[in-house]
């Protein structure tokens, strides 16, 4: 990888040592330019992943430090696991939304950019506008679609009643489970989809002109361009929105915690919603630490997957 | 653009007459309309309501305008629910943040991209996966550090940890972004004596200042965002960010005033509303260089 060795070594004496000197100090650099973002970086992930790791097979409370920290093995994984804790749905609520909410959220994205990559006035602006829900912070975006489903004085109810339409004095949030995961997939997918869009749309920009023009002549109709041109020449893009997408579902937590709390019950707790619980309610660093593990090994893992569909093509 | 809009073309093609015509002419824009609409009610009623009084929400008599709007929310949340407070907090955070952020990712950014490293890709892959680390993952040990030195309840320690936000993709963008600019001025600034350093700050960052403004509007956004580290890093009141501060305004009563949340919402999303009308442009570049390469 060191590169530019057209010449044989020893051939020329002189210049080469000068080149190699000048190499190694730009290497030195280098590294220390590099070194500040990266010792902060570690600092503030790689050193929680180890103290976990190793919180994780000890007791650690911190609202008993009289208790010490003996190594405990395997119990915090086995609590985190076991039926009684409660917490093992935290996992599948988790692995559930996400399976739910990637597909719909890119698809969604995947038609407003097709629209906006349409000739037409005023896209624009459209463009800009949509990027309005991406940039406000999560919680707002909860707290937004808290006050539009109000079953009393939300957006959502005034609309539905003002169109004589079914639902309105829906109880949204609290008391229905399906209901309660509805109201956060909407919050989410109202914040997420510009995202999908915005960087779909780039992709498709890219996209050679001459190959719909070749499509056309062939005959190819709407939908058959967009499986044989469109589909395959925005897959880079496409695989970009979905890792970014499934590595920030498998991790929501502001908008659990804004818009339900985990309830009703414990019907929405994600991963990080009792990742958080056990550390900073509980004060338990080795519960905590086991969920911290899991959460790091399931992001890994579908990472990882998703490394392997890249690979092919590229 | 105009030349080339749909329903020009083919006026004989088009077997409907009047409205529906008109639809099958200009369905891309009606479409992309209605979806608009939808993406931006919440904003307009959240809006409207924000100058609803309190009484028409506690007799359930909210309409699409308010009947007799007032100032008073805003009045009342920013001075007795102290978010001016909250609104400073999230400011230093913010610049602190963004700061450190300018620094170390110029820094990384330029080497990464300029000096041939080895271990580049390593380098880089480490830095991107560190943006995905699980945030809860880090609020035990990283409280615990804060506890003992210190950098609980602190700016500083929120700015610090905020830093896993932002110093991937800054690092990431700019990175890219110096990568594109022409490497000659450099070389020719070097072959005149000066050391990468100094070419780093003399002749790159003046030439960078759009690169540097987007990874500026992309950092302060990312960090104006953040709720998570607020919860779990800040104790007293008087310190909490924006956000935080709305969803504790919302919890500190059995029920939620939505005249006051609306309000601190409009007050807490409208510098992010207006930096990003203002720089659209360059978010949308930043956003497909930063995530397409």
């Amino acid at each position: 990888m060191t590169g530019g060795q057209v010449t044989s070594p020893g051939a020329q004496t002189r210049p080469k040592p000068r080149r190699a000197r000048r190499r190694r100090s730009e290497q030195r650099l280098g590294y220390a330019m590099v070194s500040p973002a990266v010792l902060v970086l570690l600092a503030i992930t790689g050193f929680p992943l180890i103290y976990n790791l190793w919180n994780s097979f000890h007791y650690f409370n911190l609202l008993q430090p009289e208790n010490g920290h003996p190594y405990v093995g395997l119990s915090n994984y086995r609590e985190f696991f076991s039926s009684g804790s409660g917490l093992a749905p935290a996992l599948e609520h988790t692995l559930a939304y996400t399976a739910v909410s990637v597909p719909i959220e890119v698809a969604l994205g995947l038609g407003i950019a097709l629209l906006l990559n349409r000739p037409a006035r005023g896209h624009g602006l459209a463009r800009s506008l949509l990027l309005l829900p991406w940039a406000i912070p999560t919680v707002l975006s909860a707290t937004v679609w808290k006050t539009m489903l109000d079953p009393q004085t939300g957006g959502v109810d005034y609309l539905l009643g003002a169109a004589h339409l079914p639902g309105a004095h829906t109880t949204w949030l609290g008391t229905s489970t399906l209901l309660s995961w509805v109201s956060v997939l909407i919050a989410d997918t109202w914040q997420v989809v510009p995202f999908c869009s915005v960087v779909l749309l780039a992709g498709l920009q890219g996209i050679p002109r001459d190959l719909y023009d070749a499509a056309a002549l062939d005959g190819a109709g709407g939908w058959g361009t967009f499986r044989r041109v469109t589909l395959p020449l925005l897959r880079p893009a496409l695989l970009v929105v979905l890792v970014f997408r499934t590595l920030s579902a498998l991790l929501i937590f502001d908008i659990i915690y804004a818009m339900t709390g985990g309830g009703p019950g414990t019907a929405t707790t994600t991963l990080s919603y009792v990742d958080w619980h056990a550390f900073l309610v509980d004060g338990d660093f080795g519960l905590g630490g086991a969920i911290a593990v899991v959460m790091v090994v399931v992001a890994l893992l579908i990472a990882t997957v998703y490394r392997l569909l890249l690979r092919p093509n590229t | 653009m105009t030349a080339l809009s749909p329903g020009t073309g083919a006026p004989q093609a088009s077997s409907g007459r009047g409205p529906l015509r008109w639809i099958r002419a200009h369905w891309t824009a009606a479409a992309l309309t209605a979806i608009l609409v939808l993406f931006l009610l919440p904003f307009y009623w959240v809006f409207a309501h924000s100058f609803e009084s309190a009484a028409q929400f506690a007799r359930n008599q909210v309409t699409l305008w308010p009947s007799h709007p007032t100032l008073s929310n805003y009045y009342t949340v920013l001075v007795r629910d102290g978010f001016t407070t909250a609104i400073l907090s999230s400011l230093i955070v913010a610049s602190i943040t963004t700061a450190i952020t300018l620094v170390l990712g110029s820094l990384a950014g330029y080497a990464l991209s300029r000096l041939r490293i080895r271990g580049r890709g390593v380098i880089l892959g480490f830095v991107i996966l560190a943006g995905f680390f699980p945030l809860t993952a880090m609020m035990g040990p990283l409280f615990d550090v804060m506890a003992h030195t210190g950098l609980l309840n602190t700016y500083l320690g929120l700015s610090i940890s905020d830093l896993v936000y932002t110093l991937p993709f800054t690092t990431w963008l700019l990175a890219s972004l110096f990568g594109q600019l022409p490497a000659e001025i450099e070389e020719a600034a070097m072959v005149d004596g000066c050391g990468r350093l100094r070419v780093l700050v003399k002749v790159v960052l003046p030439l960078a200042a759009p690169a540097m403004a987007t990874a500026t509007i992309f950092s302060f956004i990312l960090v104006w965002s953040d709720f998570a580290f607020s919860l779990a890093f800040l104790q007293s009141s008087n310190r909490f960010t924006a956000p935080l501060a709305i969803i504790m305004l919302g919890q500190s009563k059995y029920q939620t005033f939505y005249n006051y949340t609306d309000a601190a919402v409009m007050i807490t999303a409208l510098p992010i509303l207006a930096l990003v009308l203002i720089a659209q442009r360059r978010i949308v570049s930043g956003l497909t260089s930063g995530a397409l390469r």
